[in-house]
């Protein structure tokens, strides 16, 4: 089909809203790589905000890379975070998406009410608090897993996945003498991976991310993962770190860094393995939503 | 990295299960559950995370209706000497704080719904109309990168934006001539940012749901119309919009039942003294009085008014979209 000139205007027109809006989207971001590689002397020459910098260091992140630098050790916490509030997450939410999924379950609704009410009406920010303060997990590393355990809205999704798979596959192997634990293990976890995988992707982003239960369940700075030290260098500078080695010794560089950009520097520091995964992220966020749309 | 309430999913309560009432039915319930016990034992411990880490905090509601001493025991919490009544309620209600964390709210939702509920179907349209495979891939790809972000980087990737120290936009404006602004503490444009903030995070995410409503249109629609004499703007006018408009509607009526979360750890991460008279929500109210300023009865009534509020709100929009057809949420 021959396009007209009204086609091909509207085509070029389009592509050049959509340019420019991809910028809105990416500039910001790539606006802090630049600054984070700003050399002290080359701010003072140039100023901050430098499309490219004319000779990019490493200064920012040598500095918040140190040995022993509070940032290595919030890395830990995180990547610790992370692991383990993962495998836990998908530990508990399995098993009660498989059980959700029997139709012949005896108060199955009544249950999967009890649950989707939590999603509508909550204790709030202070009774948690209370909560974590009771149970003894004030600066504990688990005030960051245990009430993150299970995603109400994800647990539904798996449920739903399940409900797809047919129930004659558990009644042959039923037949064939497999016990329910087997049942459970060798057939629907198999049958479960593409929804496992993306549910744990999530839980995955979602403990690298979070930050504000640290924020007020934690105070030992060594316990605090990468998001808050993230927010404490943003809001009032590496100075409050000082104590700790690696940091403390910027001020014995030669050319130390400008203020802003070890800022920009921790951001990108901070998203860096989101990036790295990013393909992933993408493809499995975006099909997660159209696993929650497959009818129950 | 919370989903908004039915923005994506919708909860199907499909084919109840047995419920027996009479004395035989109970004795055939008790055999099902026993034929069941393995599937009721696998559940048991994630159901238990539910009682004690969802259930026992609306309990914990209770603190609400007293005058609760942290430095006491569990015991003075079920303790009837404590009890206040309505009392840090009507505090609430007659304080100077009330109208204007209510206001900021409502206000702050409201601009977010307005730019931000429109621009993801726009954005959507425009990726849609695009014919070049790997342009339109890295628009999608580039636009939902900021919703990967953590809220911490996100806020702080604005600050970089907005800092007088040099941040881009100053730069841009003293380049043509004008003076370096404070925007951060300025009441006249913080809610503008948290709204643009909000504009630039989330528009491209939202708008894959519209994409996917539009990938399920029949082609043969945009050909009939296109042999009827229609122009691109008028398929996308007479074709494409009124083929989603029930996800439009339908995303349209749960966020406006979820209004009242305004952006809390958004505000928290960015706001300061000078600009709370436009910015202090809910929320951040809760936060500052009644966690950091130690009145946990307080700070636990004026979270338990907005939850109530945020159920009832939740409620009417499943109401309206059941009206409207739709199976609603539950």
């Amino acid at each position: 089909m021959k396009l007209s000139r009204g086609e091909k205007l509207f085509d070029w027109v389009n592509i050049l809203v959509l340019t420019i809006l991809t910028l809105f989207f990416l500039v910001p971001f790539l606006s802090v790589v630049s600054t984070s590689l700003v050399s002290g002397r080359e701010y003072a020459l140039r100023g901050l905000f430098i499309l490219y910098p004319y000779q990019p260091v490493l200064n920012s992140y040598e500095m918040l890379l140190g040995q022993g630098s509070i940032v290595i050790n919030a890395y830990f916490v995180t990547t610790a975070r992370v692991i383990v509030g993962t495998a836990l997450g998908l530990i508990f939410t399995f098993p009660l998406a498989y059980v959700l999924s029997k139709r012949r379950l005896y108060a199955r609704v009544p249950i999967t009410m009890f649950i989707f009410f939590t999603m509508l009406f909550h204790g709030g920010l202070i009774p948690n608090f209370v909560l974590i303060e009771k149970l003894g997990l004030l600066d504990s590393f688990w005030s960051m897993i245990l009430p993150n355990l299970i995603n109400p809205w994800w647990l539904l999704i798996m449920r739903n996945f399940m409900l797809a798979i047919p129930e004659e596959l558990e009644e042959a192997a039923i037949m064939d003498g497999a016990s329910p634990l087997v049942v459970l293990v060798r057939v629907y976890l198999p049958l479960s991976m593409p929804v496992i995988a993306t549910i744990g992707l999530w839980y995955a982003v979602m403990h690298w991310n979070y930050w504000f239960d640290a924020a007020i369940y934690i105070n030992d700075p060594k316990k605090l993962p990468l998001q808050l030290i993230l927010r404490g260098i943003l809001e009032y500078g590496t100075g409050q770190y000082s104590d700790y080695s690696g940091l403390a010794e910027m001020t014995e560089l030669t050319d130390p860094p400008p203020a802003e950009s070890l800022k920009a520097a921790m951001i990108v520091i901070t998203t860096l393995p989101i990036l790295m995964i990013y393909p992933f992220i993408q493809r499995y966020f975006v099909r997660g939503i159209m696993l929650g749309s497959i009818k129950g | 990295m919370q989903q908004p309430l039915g923005e994506q999913i919708r909860v199907r309560m499909d084919q109840d299960g047995p419920v027996f009432t009479d004395k035989r039915g109970f004795r055939e319930a008790w055999r099902q559950i026993k034929r069941d016990r393995f599937l009721y034992a696998l559940a048991a411990l994630p159901l238990l995370y539910f009682i004690i880490f969802r259930y026992l905090p609306m309990v914990g509601l209770i603190i609400a209706f007293q005058d609760y001493d942290p430095f006491l025991g569990i015991g003075a919490m079920f303790s009837l000497d404590n009890f206040v009544g309505f009392k840090h309620f009507t505090n609430f209600f007659d304080s100077i704080f009330f109208w204007n964390v209510v206001r900021n709210t409502v206000l702050i939702s409201f601009y977010k719904l307005l730019f931000g509920f429109p621009l993801p179907i726009i954005l959507a349209l425009l990726i849609n109309e695009v014919r070049i495979t790997l342009f339109q891939r890295t628009v999608q790809t580039i636009s939902y990168l900021p919703h990967f972000f953590s809220m911490v980087v996100a806020a702080g990737i604005v600050r970089a934006m907005l800092t007088p120290q040099g941040g881009l936009l100053n730069q841009a404006i003293v380049a043509f001539g004008g003076e370096a602004q404070a925007f951060l503490t300025d009441p006249a444009l913080f809610r503008s940012i948290l709204v643009t903030m909000d504009v630039w995070q989330q528009a491209g995410w939202n708008s894959i749901i519209f994409l996917a409503a539009m990938a399920t249109i029949n082609p043969e629609m945009y050909e009939a119309a296109a042999m009827d004499g229609a122009n691109r703007f008028q398929r996308m006018w007479y074709v494409t919009l009124p083929s989603i408009s029930f996800a439009i509607v339908i995303i349209l009526i749960f966020r406006i039942g979820g209004m009242l979360d305004a952006g809390f750890e958004q505000i928290l991460l960015l706001y300061s003294p000078s600009v709370y008279s436009v910015s202090d929500i809910i929320d951040t109210y809760v936060y500052r009085a009644g966690l950091i300023g130690r009145q946990y009865s307080f700070g636990a009534a004026v979270g338990l008014f907005k939850s109530v509020l945020a159920l009832g709100l939740m409620y009417l929009a499943n109401k309206v979209a059941q009206y409207l057809g739709q199976e609603g949420l539950w």
